[in-house]
């Protein structure tokens, strides 16, 4: 365990604490609110397909000198839509398509990183390093993150719209195509960020654990949208506390905290619901 | 000029040609049933009706100014919905949506529009309920509700009293019946339910492999495609309701 009084000196909080704290907060509230369509349109391994790619173009961008999030989240934002194109597509099974693709990046992109020896440099975005984040890194976090936050306002309607039903939505004459490819480049943007911060493992659970615990609780869907948003940043604030204090590593420790809420909120639903028995579903080992 | 004109229509699934040549007319102010056995291609035609599958061959049109954004459809409940965190409000106002362009929020004419569709369906103490914890009928008079809120012209409904039991498959006709003469809404139903069908349609459209009928209901009951439909279907139904395997007895059902 480490003295926390020792660690946060002023100069620490104001350097490295603070900064990670702004970006890690931003990243937690997109991940969160783009975590809740991810779950209910039963796409979750759209993220963690993305999360390969991005993985894989930051291992060439490093090995070629680039500037790694720049060149990254063009790159994920095209793989994004060819991803939604693939889980739409009905001749091929999509989520086999979709590791198919995803495992194929990242493996092109270890291939290149340990050819230019870089292995070591780049394992960090593996498990991220949120303490390690420049000031440039911070910037550009937050503020593509307010501009996910904003969009995702703008078309909240929208966005529920094709989330609840994709059918009568363009039956009636919505554009779901497009309402589709927006949330898939939101993702996108966010699984990037949260990748420096989480790293490319863990950084689809961030964007889910939130989402299943929320729908655990809540019964309409903008209470799920606000309760997902506020465990996400609680959860991350608490798993950066708690890393610090027992010296672990940031991304691991949000995770589980995400892990203990889904617990509680578990606990909670099924204290509730006594009166309507539900069939448990955890899995058994 | 008719609300949709199909003429000469074919439709694929996937490589399957499921109908050729289907040649229909939806007058304002209709009551269609389109009914047919199973895979006879119900659901394709569904889809190309409502814009969400192309034609393979002929042509759809719409006519009497009736736009893509004015049809309001019901849905089969598909997967997602059964456990979707989402109050009755929320998915009813929902319909409202395809009115509008860029405006990123409802307006409060939208809400009333919501409201008022609510207290025609008697769903408005449901309001702020949540979707998955309704029964069935209750679920279906929600997405009715939506339905309605995206038109004022054309329902289209497909399949809507699968799993309900007798007394809301009752209801729910009533209510259609209802929309049908007082809102002036022209409705458009696929059902396998053909007994159903002809006691409260005006039209019959019977698709199915070499035959096929479009006609009033009168016409299809004399017709000889309708009888041999009617009887297949009236012996089926029979058969069903002799062997209702649910029945819940006490001390059954645990198995661990």
């Amino acid at each position: 365990m480490n003295d926390l009084s020792a660690i946060l000196t002023p100069e620490y909080l104001a350097v490295v604490l603070l900064p990670a704290l702004i970006a890690g907060v931003a990243v937690s509230l997109c991940s969160s609110l783009l975590g809740v369509s991810m779950v209910l349109k039963r796409c979750s391994m759209i993220g963690d397909g993305l999360s390969h790619v991005g993985y894989g173009t930051l291992c060439i961008a490093v090995a070629m000198g680039w500037a790694p999030i720049q060149v990254t989240i063009p790159v994920v934002i095209v793989a994004a839509y060819i991803l939604l194109r693939l889980s739409e597509s009905r001749k091929s099974r999509g989520d086999t398509a979709i590791a198919m693709f995803s495992t194929s990046a990242l493996a092109l992109g270890i291939l290149v990183s340990s050819k230019a020896n870089l292995t070591t440099d780049v394992s960090h975005y593996m498990f991220g390093s949120i303490l390690a984040m420049t000031h440039g890194d911070v910037i550009l976090s937050v503020v593509l993150s307010v501009c996910v936050l904003l969009v995702y306002l703008l078309f909240y309607d929208k966005i529920f719209a094709v989330t609840f039903d994709e059918n009568f939505a363009q039956a009636t004459g919505l554009n779901v195509r497009f309402y589709n490819l927006l949330i898939a480049v939101l993702t996108a943007v966010t699984v990037v960020l949260g990748m420096m911060m989480m790293g490319a493992l863990l950084i689809s659970s961030l964007m889910i654990f939130p989402a299943v615990t929320a729908m655990r609780i809540c019964r309409s869907f903008k209470r799920v949208v606000v309760t997902s948003v506020i465990i996400s940043v609680t959860c991350f604030l608490v798993g950066l506390f708690l890393s610090l204090w027992l010296d672990t590593a940031v991304g691991a420790s949000v995770i589980l905290t995400n892990l203990a809420a889904f617990a509680l909120a578990s606990l909670i639903s099924m204290l509730t619901r006594r009166r309507k028995p539900q069939t448990a579903d955890v899995p058994k080992e | 000029m008719a609300l949709l004109t199909c003429k000469d229509l074919t439709l694929r699934y996937e490589t399957l040609t499921v109908m050729e040549h289907l040649s229909f007319t939806v007058e304002k102010g209709d009551y269609l049933c389109i009914v047919g056995e199973n895979g006879s291609g119900k659901s394709t035609l569904m889809k190309c009706l409502l814009g969400l599958k192309s034609a393979d061959g002929g042509t759809l049109t719409l006519g009497d100014g009736l736009k893509r954004s004015e049809i309001g459809y019901l849905p089969q409940q598909s997967e997602i919905q059964r456990d979707f965190p989402a109050s009755v409000e929320e998915v009813v106002l929902s319909g409202c949506l395809n009115s509008r362009a860029l405006h990123p929020f409802y307006t409060k004419a939208e809400k009333q529009r919501a409201l008022e569709q609510m207290e025609c369906l008697k769903i408005t103490a449901l309001r702020k309920r949540c979707y998955r914890e309704l029964s069935g009928g209750q679920q279906q008079r929600v997405l009715l509700a939506r339905a309605l809120c995206a038109t004022k012209k054309l329902l289209l409904l497909d399949e809507p009293v699968t799993g309900l039991d007798p007394v809301v498959t009752t209801e729910l006709y009533g209510i259609l019946e209802h929309i049908h003469k007082e809102h002036g809404i022209t409705i458009i139903m696929v059902t396998h339910d053909v007994e159903c069908a002809v006691r409260h349609a005006k039209k019959i459209l019977h698709i199915g492999k070499g035959e096929s009928f479009f006609g009033t209901c009168e016409a299809y009951m004399q017709s000889e495609v309708g009888q041999k439909f009617l009887d297949a279907s009236g012996h089926f139904e029979g058969g069903k309701f002799c062997h209702t395997h649910h029945t819940p007895q006490k001390g059954d059902g645990e198995h661990e």
